[in-house]
């Protein structure tokens, strides 16, 4: 089992367990994973988390609407769990299995003025709706003049890997929607991120892309505020201080990176580690001024490495930080091939590969 | 035949018993009967796949010559047994999720098209003269003058935008010409709550709700005050006023998207419905399936109006599908449809004003499909005579002109004389050709507009771009167009 509850309890008093992702040997201590339940809190999973945000948000405002395939039973994921019941099946319900309806269907919900929360069921079948996403809702406000807008679609949807799940159950698509002006997107790496994250993409004036980390949907387990609150969307936070060298990631890369630079610490490498949360529009000024500080830029996600945000987030930083840098900054990723099922384990950029590029970045 | 009938009726049963699917049936039953050994093919073996779907194989293709045809066993003894195998079995059915199915002995494929295609609803004839006994809304004066008045300012606007384009002053162009009935008359017979999702050869709809003609030219000009900043090609309009959502050039994006607003609508329990205008190209779109799905399940009161006027630019619609045009694909979907000429203005207004109050007082959406022609050119960048005939455009062009043929009617009820005619057609020339000279004088939008309207607010890359950018203007000033204001 792996653990990242220190370095999260810095930033926002949490605690986060994260069971094995096949990487790492050390466990969790069973006090550690009782730890804290102050009052108005409760230790629940991501799956939770974002059920509860989805709650608040057909509460707190009767103009919004959530669907997709099978949301009306609670999900595939069981992140929909109680909503129809409680809010109705007009407002909750289940559509025909067609993505490109489902995103079209949503922005026109939307430019009425609703907040349609719409769900893909996995990010790898986000790809029929690839073009109202990109042509339609991207452009809605922009083409119109501000005329229009549907800034209240937000499509949530599974992403990355979950040990079984082969080429279509997980991809992480999200760099094709950072080449998206007009779209957000947005990674939460715990369940209290994904809740507060989720309110604020939801009542985001514009349209978002929310991707879950299917993960650690069960896997990912830490004390959330019961109630409603939003956490700021295009901030980066720093997650976990050092001096030697940056690694910047999101999503569920973050527990891997975070088992990396444990043990980096091990042998006297201090590692600063940034969650960027939003990848369009990201906080270049946070990793920026963590480069300025260590001179060294690692990036890490699980999407194949050309053309991957990664490469947008070095290109960047070089053009900013390009005197104070004092090693090639390295990206970590997942390999140019399809997602692979015995494979798996060979294709992820895993603590490991990590630990070792931060030992050769830092020993440049 | 007999015998193999009654196998078949076996086969049904044993296909139900051991439920087997399609190829399992065959390969079961086929391989054992002397049927198999007297047609199949000897050299296959009797297990292999393509020895046993021999039979499907000639369904799958038709137009492949069969290597043997089903009609050529029936015999009228065979119907009549058939018949009353059918009988025997409508007492038996299936409770089925969508109803009660009934059962038949007879191994029938539903045929690829009807009989007859699906009739056209019409009022008035080629020459202007009402059909005897026809069904629908009467029209008063005022509404049917005002109709024909916005019908002949969109062909004129149409010729004189036309040729702006075509002596350089506008980028592009796209004409309504032999639509503007489906324009003008759908647009009359809804009101100003419903809400348009247009593709782009509607204009007459957002003229018919007041869009000026100095609108039409600001946006084709692409100046200030176009409400779109410039920022899309000429004929991209949209009117959040006039609750018309802004073109984009994408092919039935905004069908699923006026089911989304539809069922907003009816959520909101709004006195309205949703439009949505495409083409015959557009229904081989996966958006317009989605969006008929989604409508039909969904209940929501949504109209899809189909220009089909037989061109997708230069593919015919021969090329485009196989059904009996667009109306039948309704049906499939569960959705009420009607075809109607769409060079009819009273046909036209009728079918519109009766599918607004079926979707909204029903909660329903209808499919109408107008049949019509395109006479224009696709746009402006498109020369049609490379791809039909001249004859085949003056044909649609002098025959069945659906101004003309309006123009007949409304003449002979007494409601318009050749001196309107001549004053409406000259006063409306000048006004464009005024509007047209306004909008060339008006500045470009400034370069601010750039940068707004990405996101509700700009981000600092943008807000970095946009420095940079002025920069490098101030730099090279001479790279730059000079009527854009920095």
């Amino acid at each position: 089992m792996i653990f990242m509850a220190n370095s999260l309890k810095r930033s926002g008093n949490l605690v986060v367990s994260i069971s094995k992702r096949c990487y790492s040997t050390t466990t969790i201590s069973q006090q550690q994973q009782q730890q804290s339940s102050s009052a108005g809190n409760a230790t629940v999973n991501l799956f939770t988390a974002i059920n509860q945000a989805l709650h608040i948000a057909l509460e707190t405002d009767p103009r919004a609407y959530l669907f997709g395939e099978d949301v009306g039973f609670g999900g595939v994921f069981r992140c929909t769990t109680g909503l129809a019941d409680r809010f109705g099946k007009d407002r909750v319900f289940n559509t025909p299995l067609c993505e490109q309806g489902i995103v079209g269907f949503g922005i026109g919900l939307a430019a009425m003025g609703n907040r349609a929360i719409a769900e893909i069921q996995f990010a790898d079948y986000i790809f029929p709706a690839f073009d109202q996403i990109v042509n339609e809702a991207a452009k809605f406000r922009y083409r119109s003049g501000n005329q229009f807008n549907c800034g209240g679609l937000t499509i949530r949807t599974p992403y990355g890997a979950v040990g079984h799940g082969g080429h279509y159950h997980s991809q992480s698509p999200e760099a094709f929607f950072c080449h998206v002006p007009g779209l957000k997107v947005v990674i939460p790496r715990s369940p209290q991120q994904a809740k507060g994250l989720l309110l604020a993409c939801i009542r985001d004036p514009n349209p978002t892309i929310f991707f879950e980390p299917k993960w650690l949907y069960r896997l990912a387990v830490e004390e959330v505020p019961d109630h409603d609150y939003m956490l700021p969307l295009s901030t980066a936070e720093v997650i976990r201080e050092g001096s030697d060298i940056t690694l910047v990631g999101w999503g569920a890369q973050l527990a891997v990176m975070e088992q990396a630079c444990a043990d980096a610490e091990k042998d006297g490498i201090s590692c600063e580690l940034i969650d960027l949360k939003t990848l369009i529009p990201w906080d270049k000024e946070t990793v920026e001024a963590s480069v300025r500080k260590t001179g060294k830029l690692l990036v890490s996600h699980e999407a194949p490495v050309t053309g991957g945000f990664g490469a947008e987030i070095a290109a960047s930083i070089t053009e900013s930080c390009f005197l104070r840098l004092e090693a090639p900054i390295a990206r970590v990723c997942g390999l140019d091939t399809p997602f692979p099922l015995v494979f798996e384990p060979f294709y992820m950029p895993t603590k490991n590969k990590i630990l070792d590029a931060i030992k050769t970045t830092v020993n440049y | 035949m007999a015998i193999w009938f009654r196998r078949s009726k076996d086969i049904t049963i044993h296909f139900k018993k051991y439920n087997l699917g399609l190829l399992g049936f065959f390969t079961q039953n086929f391989k054992s009967s002397s049927f198999f050994h007297q047609f199949g093919n000897s050299s296959t073996s009797p297990t292999s796949f393509n020895g046993n779907f021999r039979i499907p194989k000639y369904i799958l293709f038709p137009n492949s010559p069969p290597l043997f045809s089903f009609r050529r066993f029936e015999s009228v003894e065979a119907e009549k047994q058939i018949d009353s195998e059918d009988q025997e079995h409508d007492k038996q059915a299936l409770d089925f999720p969508g109803g009660r199915v009934t059962f038949t002995s007879h191994l029938r494929f539903l045929s690829e098209s009807p009989e007859k295609r699906i009739h056209c609803y019409r009022i008035l004839d080629d020459n202007g003269q009402p059909i005897l006994g026809s069904n629908f809304r009467q029209v008063s004066k005022e509404v049917a003058v005002k109709m024909y008045n916005h019908m002949v300012t969109l062909q004129i606007l149409d010729t004189i935008f036309y040729e702006a384009q075509r002596q350089g002053r506008i980028s592009f162009y796209v004409t309504t010409n032999g639509e503007e009935a489906i324009n003008i008359a759908s647009a009359a017979a809804l009101t100003m709550d419903d809400i348009i999702f247009p593709q782009y050869r509607e204009p007459g709809v957002l003229l018919w709700r007041g869009f000026t003609l100095q609108e039409f030219a600001n946006q084709c000009f692409g100046n200030k005050s176009d409400y779109g900043k410039g920022r899309q090609m000429p004929i991209h309009y949209g009117s959040k006023k006039l609750n018309y959502f802004t073109v984009s050039s994408t092919i039935a994006t905004q069908l699923p998207q006026a089911v989304g607003a539809a069922y907003s609508l009816k959520m909101d329990k709004k006195n309205a419905c949703a439009v949505t205008y495409f083409g015959d190209g557009g229904t081989s779109e996966g958006d317009f399936h989605a969006a008929l799905n989604f409508a039909a399940v969904t209940e929501a009161p949504v109209i899809f109006i189909c220009r089909n006027n037989g061109w997708a630019i230069s593919t015919p619609t021969s090329e485009q599908f196989r059904s009996d045009g667009v109306v039948v694909k309704g049906q499939a979907y569960g959705i009420r449809s009607i075809r109607v000429d769409g060079n009819d203005t009273l046909a036209i207004y009728s079918a519109v004003c009766e599918a607004r109050e079926m979707a909204i007082r029903e909660h329903r959406p209808v499919l109408i499909e107008a049949l019509t022609y395109r006479v224009g050119h696709h746009s402006t960048s498109d020369d049609s005579t490379k791809y039909r005939s001249a004859n085949e455009i003056e044909h649609w062009k002098m025959a069945r002109d659906p101004v003309t043929r309006y123009r007949k009617w409304i003449g002979k009820k007494g409601w318009w004389t050749d001196n309107e005619e001549t004053e409406l057609r000259s006063n409306v020339r000048k006004e464009i050709m005024q509007a047209i000279q306004v909008a060339e004088k008006v500045e470009k939008p400034p370069l601010m507009d750039l940068f707004t309207d990405v996101y509700d607010c700009p981000p600092p890359n943008l807000c970095e771009q946009e420095g940079l950018l002025r920069e490098t203007v101030k730099k090279h000033p001479q790279d730059y167009p000079t009527d854009v204001p920095v």
